[in-house]
C-alpha cells in the first residue's frame, strides 16, 4: 500500500493577491490582476497586458546577500516556500534534513537575470558578466535555493514541460513520499515578464494583443483571442498523511491521482487530455461522477479550447461537471499555473466554494458548466485540475479533502454514476 | 514497493570524439581525448579557451532542415541518439499503446546556444533594452523553454506516454534517468525513452564559467587539459552531448529477447543544502546518496567493481567525492576502481551524468574500465585507484556512477547485471 500524501501548507505569490489568504479573498471575489505591463515599456510590442503581481518587496523577506545572486522569480518563490512552511507549522530546522525533499517546476530558469547578463556580455564583454549568473538563470535554481535556505537534503529534483510542469512537479513530489520520505516542499513560482522573456513568448503566437484588461483573455468565449501572460504560482508542502496526522497538522487534502500524455507533433491534443484524466480519475481510485470541480488549462485559443472542451465533455458528458478558469484573473503563469490551481482547488474545498472564471460569455457550443461571473457556493470534496503545456504536454491532477477520521484510501461521497 | 525491475536495453550516445556508441567506446578505451581550442567562435577574450567539441552535421544524421531549423543543437543531439538507442534495442516502439512510452530527458541549461544567438540579434548586439521582436525567429519559443527537446525526442519515437525535461544541473543525466526508473516502477510507463542532452559552448556560457574561475585556464594544452584528480588539474573542461537509453521492465524485456546492458538496481538523489556552487569537503551528502542507493538495490559495498566518478577536474570537487567513496564504501573505496571520463570528453552540464552511464553499461559489456587521462601527478588528498592513463581489463559486474552539481544536487545510481542481484 503507498503512502498517502496531504497538502498541509500553501504559499501563493499572485497577480490579484501576495500570500494565501489575500489572493483567495481576491479570486473568490472574481478581482482580477490584469493589467498592462509596468515593468518594461510594453509599446512597441504587438501585445501588451499582463498579469505582474503587485507589491512584491524582495527586500523585505530576503537579504542584500540573496537578492542580489537570484532572479525576480526565484525570490518569489523563496518567499512563497517561506509561506508555505509557516502556514504548515513546520520549522524545518528542528527535523531531519534528509527527511526533507524540493521538487519544483520551471519553464525558462531566471530569464530576466539572463537578459542581463547577455546584454552585458554582448554590450560590454565577457569580463562584465555577473559570478551568479550560472546558477541564477538554470532551471534548477528554486529547488537548490530553497532546499539550502531550509536544510533540505532529501530527494529533489526539477522538472520543465512547460505549463503542464507544475502539475508534473506535484506528482514527483508525491513519488517520494511514496518512497519513505516525509516531507516535500514543491509547486512552481514562474516569472518571464522582461522585454526578452516578452519576445521569446510572442513568437508563440498565443498572446492576445488586446488593450483592454477585461476582454484580452477569454477562454471558452466566442471571441477567445489568445491569452495574457502572467507571473507567480504557488509552493505547497507535502506530507505523508501519517506523519501529518501525527503531528496534528491542518490538513488541505490529499494529492490522490496522476495522469501525464503527450501529444504527436501538429495536433491540438483532446485525445491526449481526455486520455490524461482518465489515468488521473483511476490513480485516484475514483468515477467521473465524484468530480465536484474542473479547473481547466483554458489556453485562450478557440481550437485548444475546443480541445480541452471536448475532453472535459468525453469523461464527464456533456455539462457535466462545473468546471472553472480562476487564471483568467490571473493570466497564464507558466509552470506556476498548475501549482496554483492545486493551491485554488484546495481552497475551495476548504470552503466549499468554486471560485469564477470572470470576463467571460461561455460559447454555448462547448457545452461546460462554466462557474462565471461569482463563486458558486457548494460542496466541494474532489477537484480535478489540468494544465497543458506547449508543444503537446497534458497533464492532471486530482485532490481531495481527506476525512480526518479516515484509515485507508478514502472513498468519495457516492454520486450516481454520470453520463460517460 | 513495486518489485518492477527496470532495465537498459538500447543505447545511443553523441560524445566528443564519439560519435555513435562504437566510437564513444574506442575513445574511451583507447584513453584518447577530445578536448581541443574551441572553434565554434573565437574564444581569445575567454579566460578558459578549451572545450570538447562534437563535429556534428545534423543533415548526415538525417533530419530535415526543417527540423534543423527548430531545433537548438541540444535537442538535434538528442534526437540523433535516440535514433541510434532505438534501433539499438530492436524495440518496434510502433507496436506499443503510444501513451504506454514515456520519455524522460535531462538538460541542465537547455537551449542555451540559440538563446544567446537569438538574443544577440533580438538586441542588435546588446545595443537594445527593449530587444525587437521583428528580427526574432519563429521558432524562440522552443529556446525559452527546453521541454521543446523532450517534445521532439517524443515525436521522433511515437510516445504519448508521460513527458519531460528533468533540469537538476550538472547531475541531470542521472536524474532523468532515475526519474524514468521510478515512472516505470509505479506503473505509469512499459517504456521510457531517457537519458540527457546539453549544447551549452556559447560565449554566455564561457563567461559564466569564467566569472567564477570553475573552467581551466590551461589554453596552451588543450587535449590534455582536463585533469581528473591530477595535483595540476585546474578547472574542468566544458562540453557537449548527449546519452540516450532505452529502459523497459526486466520481465518484457526477457519476454521479446532483448539484449539487456544493465539493470538499473538503485537510484538516489540527495542535495547538500549549503551552497549553490560550493562543496563542503566531507562529501557527507554524496556518502549518504551512495549507502541508498546501494540499500535500494540490495548490493553490498564490496560487490562494486568499479566506480564511475563525477571527477569534473576541480580541487574541491575531486576531493569531495574522494571522501564520499570512503565514507560509503569504507575501506572498499581503496580496491575499487575509478575513474572520470571527463578527462577524455569534458563535462558536458546536465548531458555527462548518462554519458556516464553509457560509459558505465560498455565498462560492463566489455570487462574493460575506462581510464583517467592526463593523470600523471596524483593529487595526494585524492588517494584512491584512478586508473591513470589506460584503460584496464577487469571483470565488470556492478557499477555505481555518481554526479554532483550547481544547487547542491548529490546522485548515485548502482548498475548491475539482472542476473547479479538476488530477489
Amino acid at each position: 500500500m503507498s503512502a498517502t500524501t496531504v497538502v498541509t501548507g500553501l504559499g501563493v505569490v499572485s497577480p490579484n493577491g501576495l500570500g494565501a489568504a489575500p489572493y483567495w479573498d481576491a479570486t473568490r471575489a472574481g478581482k482580477s490582476g490584469i493589467g498592462r505591463v509596468t515593468r518594461f515599456d510594453p509599446s512597441q510590442y504587438p501585445a501588451r497586458l499582463a498579469g505582474e503581481v503587485q507589491g512584491f518587496v524582495a527586500e523585505d523577506h530576503l537579504t542584500g546577500r540573496m537578492i542580489v545572486q537570484t532572479d525576480h522569480m526565484t525570490r518569489m518563490a523563496l518567499v512563497a516556500a517561506d509561506w508555505a512552511l509557516a502556514d504548515a507549522a513546520i520549522e524545518p530546522r528542528g527535523l531531519d534534513g534528509y527527511d526533507m525533499g524540493v521538487v519544483t517546476a520551471s519553464s525558462a530558469g531566471g530569464f530576466e537575470f539572463g537578459q542581463g547578463e547577455l546584454r552585458k556580455l554582448w554590450s560590454r564583454g565577457s569580463q562584465h558578466v555577473s559570478a551568479y549568473q550560472s546558477f541564477a538563470w538554470f532551471y534548477a535554481v528554486n529547488s537548490g535555493q530553497i532546499s539550502i535556505r531550509h536544510g533540505m537534503k532529501g530527494p529533489s529534483g526539477v522538472v520543465v514541460s512547460d505549463q503542464a510542469g507544475g502539475l508534473d512537479a506535484l506528482a514527483q513530489a508525491r513519488r517520494q513520499i511514496r518512497g519513505g520520505t516525509r516531507l516535500m516542499v514543491s509547486g512552481a513560482v514562474d516569472a518571464t515578464i522582461c522585454p526578452w522573456g516578452w519576445v521569446a513568448q510572442l513568437a508563440a503566437g498565443r498572446m492576445s494583443t488586446s488593450d483592454q484588461p477585461a476582454r484580452a483573455y477569454l477562454p471558452f468565449d466566442a471571441d477567445a483571442r489568445g491569452h495574457v501572460p502572467g507571473e507567480g504560482g504557488a509552493i505547497l508542502v507535502l506530507e505523508e498523511a501519517g506523519a501529518a496526522a501525527l503531528r496534528g497538522a491542518r490538513i488541505y487534502g490529499e494529492i490522490a491521482g496522476y495522469g501525464a500524455t503527450f501529444d504527436p507533433r501538429d495536433t491540438v491534443g483532446g485525445t491526449g487530455l481526455h486520455k490524461a484524466i482518465e489515468i488521473a480519475l483511476a490513480d485516484a481510485g475514483l468515477r467521473a461522477s465524484q468530480v465536484d470541480v474542473v479547473f481547466a488549462d483554458a489556453a485562450g485559443i478557440p481550437e485548444l479550447d475546443r480541445a480541452e472542451a471536448d475532453a472535459i465533455g468525453a469523461v464527464f458528458g456533456p455539462r457535466g461537471v462545473p468546471v472553472t478558469a480562476p487564471k483568467t484573473m490571473t493570466g497564464r503563469l507558466s509552470c506556476g499555473a498548475g501549482a496554483l490551481d492545486t493551491a485554488t482547488a484546495l481552497l475551495a474545498i476548504r470552503d466549499s466554494i468554486i471560485p469564477p472564471t470572470v470576463n467571460i460569455e461561455p460559447a454555448a457550443d462547448y457545452d461546460l458548466d462554466l462557474v462565471t461571473g461569482r463563486g458558486r457556493p457548494t460542496p466541494v470534496r474532489t477537484a480535478l485540475v489540468l494544465a497543458r503545456g506547449y508543444g503537446g504536454f497534458n497533464s492532471a491532477l486530482v485532490v481531495r479533502a481527506r476525512n480526518p477520521h479516515a484509515t485507508g484510501p478514502q472513498a468519495g461521497p457516492d454520486h450516481t454514476e454520470r453520463t460517460r | 514497493m513495486s518489485t518492477r525491475r527496470v532495465v537498459i536495453t538500447g543505447v545511443g550516445v553523441l560524445a566528443p570524439g564519439g560519435i555513435g556508441v562504437k566510437n564513444f567506446w574506442s575513445l574511451l578505451s583507447e584513453g584518447r581525448t577530445a578536448t581541443r581550442r574551441v572553434s565554434f567562435f573565437d574564444p581569445t577574450p575567454f579566460r578558459s579557451q578549451v572545450a570538447a567539441e562534437i563535429d556534428f552535421d545534423p543533415e548526415l544524421f538525417g533530419l530535415s532542415p526543417q527540423e534543423i531549423r527548430r531545433m537548438d543543437r541540444s535537442a538535434q543531439l538528442a534526437v540523433v541518439a535516440t535514433a541510434e538507442a532505438v534501433a539499438d534495442s530492436g524495440l518496434d516502439i510502433q507496436t506499443l499503446d503510444p501513451y504506454r512510452v514515456g520519455v524522460a530527458l535531462g538538460s541542465a541549461v537547455g537551449a542555451t546556444m540559440g538563446l544567446d544567438q537569438e538574443y544577440r540579434v533580438v538586441s542588435d548586439g546588446g545595443r537594445q533594452d527593449l530587444v525587437d521582436h521583428q528580427y526574432a525567429v519563429p521558432h524562440l519559443y522552443n529556446y525559452l523553454v527546453p521541454s521543446s527537446s523532450a517534445a521532439e525526442v517524443a515525436w521522433k519515437v511515437g510516445a504519448q506516454g508521460p513527458t519531460t525535461v528533468v533540469s537538476t544541473g550538472c547531475t541531470s543525466g542521472i536524474d532523468a534517468v532515475g526519474y524514468a526508473v521510478e515512472v516505470i516502477r509505479e506503473g505509469s510507463a512499459q517504456v521510457m525513452i531517457t537519458g540527457a542532452t546539453d549544447a551549452p559552448i556559447s560565449p554566455i556560457t564561457l563567461a559564466c564559467f569564467d566569472a567564477i574561475k570553475a573552467t581551466t585556464p590551461r589554453n596552451d594544452d588543450p587535449e590534455h587539459a582536463s585533469r581528473p584528480f591530477d595535483g595540476t588539474r585546474n578547472g574542468f573542461v566544458l562540453g557537449e552531448g548527449s546519452a540516450i537509453f532505452v529502459l523497459e521492465e526486466l520481465d518484457s524485456a526477457r519476454r521479446r529477447g532483448a539484449h539487456i546492458y544493465a539493470e538499473i538496481a538503485g537510484y538516489t538523489s540527495r542535495c547538500n543544502a549549503f551552497h549553490m556552487t560550493g562543496l563542503r569537503p566531507d562529501g557527507l551528502e554524496m556518502a549518504e546518496a551512495i549507502s541508498v542507493a546501494l540499500d535500494q538495490a540490495r548490493i553490498n559495498a564490496t560487490d562494486i567493481d568499479y566506480i564511475n566518478a563525477h571527477g569534473s577536474g576541480t580541487k574541491q570537487n575531486d576531493r569531495h567525492e574522494t571522501a564520499a567513496f570512503k565514507l560509503s564504501l569504507g575501506e572498499h573505496a581503496r580496491h575499487v576502481p575509478v575513474s572520470s571520463i571527463k578527462s577524455m570528453v569534458g563535462h558536458s552540464l546536465g548531458a555527462i551524468g548518462s554519458i556516464e552511464i553509457a560509459a558505465s553499461v560498455l565498462a560492463m559489456a566489455e570487462n574493460v574500465v575506462p581510464p583517467t587521462a592526463n593523470l600523471h601527478t596524483p593529487d595526494p588528498e585524492c588517494d584512491l585507484d584512478y586508473v591513470p592513463l589506460t584503460a584496464r581489463d577487469w571483470p565488470t559486474d556492478t557499477v555505481l556512477t555518481v554526479g554532483s552539481g550547481f544547487g547542491g544536487f548529490q546522485s548515485a545510481m548502482v548498475l548491475t547485471r539482472p542476473e547479479r542481484r538476488p530477489l
